[in-house]
């Protein structure tokens, strides 16, 4: 019944929710091509490293079709990218209008290092046995660094939105505009932080998963070992550096964005030692969560790292300025479950390599083919959580959400027409993938497929 | 800060337009052709291709910190075509990765192909409508209809003219282009001929722009020839173009290249000198000034740096990148 109105809620949508829509769209699904561009630069610069270190050929072969998987992560990223550039316009006119001057400069910067990036690709994908090898490995690396501050960049310019800062907003004008501080805004580091390690962790994990299935299914066993080794560690430690940031970010949260801490917890009412609560379903109406799992005073400690500290609860804010709870709360719950997850799976995984015996051993490897996704629903449920939990906000406390939107109506077809595009994008991105996978034997690991049957 | 945005936008349409008319060179050869024209299209655009784009994030960037009453009231009204043109950006760049890195060679490719040379002529074409938009003075602020506001703001016959008249010139651009990327003699006799075919067709797409503005009622012709500065630029482009034809078997194959953007340069400048600092010409006799709606000092200040510190880094890797792929070209291919 719930799936049949929400089926019925697409096509009777208004131009508001249909451009919040397509706006979640384009950046849910920017968000995966931009974080597995960013962060695959690594791995294979890692593969390259190893063989012009060692000259093992499985290195070279390696690095050359992660960097396919590279090229096109980053031209679906790139036009992902360019296309919200434009949205940003095209959607919240009023918001660009007024933040445009404010929260721009990580833009520019960001346009700097997209484009030393897309310089850097260049020579990479097309300086094989042109160059000095070691110009060669760098613009490798330049392309990750240069990834790296972008993803950093358009994320401190997303801070500003939930921390506004850099401007005096005084009868609804935006004065004495400092663009640097409003970059360098509270939330900025927090932020960039958790979104950099979501990067690595989720990005690593895919890949990871993708490479044990192959292993598991005994094919190219030694590239697929290298491979699967390089990801896995880029993950299994930014999984573990992860609940830290993640920690920090509450805490950030609690202080900045009260109303946005309270959704995410479903915390209707200001107390003092409050509870965690995990899982359960909000009741809005009642202001209550029933089945859920209370821990006393955990709440508290989390926010303010202490058991007997106050936490705001909703009621400390005006209804019209309460967030969605339910979606923010599950999306926040959903988020920390893969998290911890994800954190489990990679302290067996060091314990696994510290005892050889359960290296490569077929449970450790169907773990992480089980974990394949975890990590993107995870950066896709805490980039709900992060965007729905500012809600009615577009400018956090400075402008709702509702008077950024374009006045053009009939944006619910532009809306119809980005899901069918992002849709068979992303269909044809897993096709592309699922090719490259298939042909590894065929292109880049003829040589060892017989000599590692035995190992 | 707004010499650093024609020159943005001017090197996109140097670099992108070479690109994209790369893409309409390949819609219009015979099928005989075809994979000669796609291997030294490849050959050419390959390497460079991503970063001839980004010149479009810069002006976006450049619009929206320093001039965000310009990039928002170009947001609103010509939304339509912004949203075509951004589609086509999608399945151009995807279209055009994808065809060289499946790993398995099939049919897809036909796809790929078919996607790529369509949205090479479609994207172009809304560039130019918007390009077009921007100074036919069709932009209504007051609009009360749909149609007067988010249709007729672009569907005009000045604004399609400049949109058919920038395909052109981008097939014009990769023609004369592709002439010094040619590893034989008989491609590089069919790229002069593309050449030639298409620099007629842009001076008849030209004329119609002018015919258009007279039925749309723009005083294109005062802007271009009422000024010594527009009159000039045109002289100069016709006066390249004749030594472009002389020298056009020149073994020094920079030397069409140049001429060639040169050309471009002077239509752009005619075309803009005109009613510079406006930015956009809206109905009525009103207009987007980019004096009076540029953004605070301390932004402007922080976005010139910006930008600076981007040149320092950019420039000179993307020169590098250029006189790489040039040099091999000439050695191993």
């Amino acid at each position: 019944m719930i799936t049949f109105d929400l089926f019925l809620n697409i096509f009777t949508m208004d131009d508001f929710l249909a451009a919040r829509s397509q706006m979640a769209l384009s950046l849910g699904f920017h968000i995966i091509y931009a974080c597995i561009g960013m962060v695959m630069p690594f791995f294979m610069a890692v593969s390259h490293y190893q063989w012009i270190r060692t000259n093992q050929d499985v290195y070279k072969n390696l690095t050359k079709a992660w960097s396919k998987g590279v090229a096109i992560f980053f031209a679906t990223g790139a036009v992902s990218g360019t296309v919200l550039s434009f949205e940003l316009g095209l959607l919240w006119p009023t918001f660009m209008r007024h933040a445009g001057p404010i929260f721009g400069i990580p833009f520019s910067l960001e346009g700097t290092a997209f484009f030393i990036e897309a310089i850097a690709l260049g020579f990479f994908l097309y300086g094989w046995d042109r160059f000095n090898k070691w110009f060669h490995w760098i613009t490798g690396v330049v392309v990750g660094l240069s990834g790296l501050a972008s993803g950093i960049l358009v994320v401190s310019a997303n801070a500003w939105m939930n921390s506004p800062d850099g401007f005096d907003f005084v009868n609804g004008q935006y004065l004495n505009i400092d663009p640097i501080d409003a970059m360098f805004n509270d939330a900025w580091f927090s932020q960039a932080l958790h979104m950099t390690l979501a990067a690595f962790a989720s990005t690593g994990f895919a890949v990871a998963g993708v490479h044990a299935a192959m292993i598991l299914q005994k094919k190219n066993v030694l590239f697929h070992s290298k491979a699967f080794k390089i990801a896995a560690i880029f993950a299994a430690i930014a999984a573990i550096l992860q609940p830290v940031s993640g920690d920090f970010s509450a805490k950030d949260v609690a202080r900045r964005q009260p109303a946005k801490l309270a959704a995410m917890e479903a915390h209707f009412h200001t107390q003092k030692s409050a509870p965690l609560i995990i899982g359960g379903i909000p009741d809005v109406k009642n202001k209550k969560v029933d089945f859920a799992i209370e821990l006393p005073g955990m709440l508290s400690f989390l926010a303010h790292g202490d058991l007997e500290s106050e936490v705001k609860g909703l009621d400390t804010v005006p209804e019209d300025q309460h967030p969605p709870v339910s979606v923010v709360h599950y999306a926040f719950q959903i988020m920390v479950s893969c998290g911890v997850v994800m954190l489990l799976i990679s302290i067996i995984f060091f314990v696994a390599m510290a005892k050889k015996s359960w290296f490569y051993s077929t449970w450790l490897l169907k773990l992480f083919v089980l974990a394949l996704p975890l990590g993107f629903i995870a950066v896709e449920a805490g980039w709900t959580v992060t965007e729905v939990g500012r809600q009615p906000w577009i400018i956090q406390d400075v402008m709702r959400t509702v008077d950024a939107v374009t006045p053009m109506p009939g944006i619910v077809w532009s809306f119809y027409m980005f899901t069918v595009v992002y849709i068979s994008l992303s269909i044809a991105v897993i096709y592309l993938l699922l090719r490259q996978i298939k042909m590894v034997p065929v292109l880049y690991d003829k040589a060892s497929d017989l000599s590692t049957l035995t190992s | 800060m707004i010499a650093f945005l024609y020159l943005a936008i001017l090197l996109y349409v140097l670099l992108a337009g070479a690109d994209f008319g790369a893409g309409i060179i390949e819609m219009f050869t015979l099928k005989r052709n075809i994979r000669g024209t796609r291997k030294t299209l490849y050959h050419a655009i390959g390497p460079i291709w991503e970063a001839n784009h980004m010149w479009l994030i810069i002006v976006i960037v450049i619009l929206f910190v320093g001039f965000p009453i310009i990039y928002t009231d170009l947001s609103v009204y010509l939304h339509i075509p912004l949203l075509i043109m951004l589609m086509g950006i999608i399945a151009r760049g995807t279209a055009f990765v994808f065809r060289h890195y499946d790993a398995v060679q099939d049919e897809m490719q036909e796809l790929y192909n078919k996607v790529f040379v369509w949205s090479s002529f479609i994207t172009p074409f809304f560039l130019g409508v918007i390009a077009g938009s921007t100074i036919s003075g069709h932009i209504d602020k007051g609009a009360q209809t749909f149609l007067d506001a988010y249709i007729f703001s672009w569907l005009n016959w000045f604004s399609l003219a400049v949109g058919l008249f920038t395909v052109v010139l981008c097939g014009f651009l990769a023609s004369v282009y592709l002439i010094g990327e040619a590893d034989n003699e008989n491609d590089k006799q069919r790229f002069i001929h593309k050449a030639k075919q298409t620099n007629i067709i842009a001076v008849v797409a030209g004329i119609l722009v002018f015919g258009a503005a007279l039925a749309d009622e723009i005083p294109l012709l005062n802007w271009v020839f009422g000024e010594s500065v527009g009159l000039i630029a045109v002289i100069a482009a016709t006066l390249s173009l004749i030594v472009m034809w002389k020298w056009i078997n020149t073994t020094i194959r920079f030397l069409p290249r140049i001429l060639v953007g040169f050309q471009v340069t002077m239509i752009v400048l005619a075309i803009t000198y005109a009613h510079f600092p406006n930015f956009v010409i809206l109905k009525g006799s009103e207009s987007l000034s980019l004096y009076e709606h540029i953004a605070p000092l301390k932004t402007m200040q922080a976005l010139g740096w910006a930008l600076l510190l981007g040149s320092i880094f950019i420039l000179p890797a993307l020169f590098y990148l250029y006189y790489s792929f040039q040099k091999k070209e000439n050695g191993s291919y």
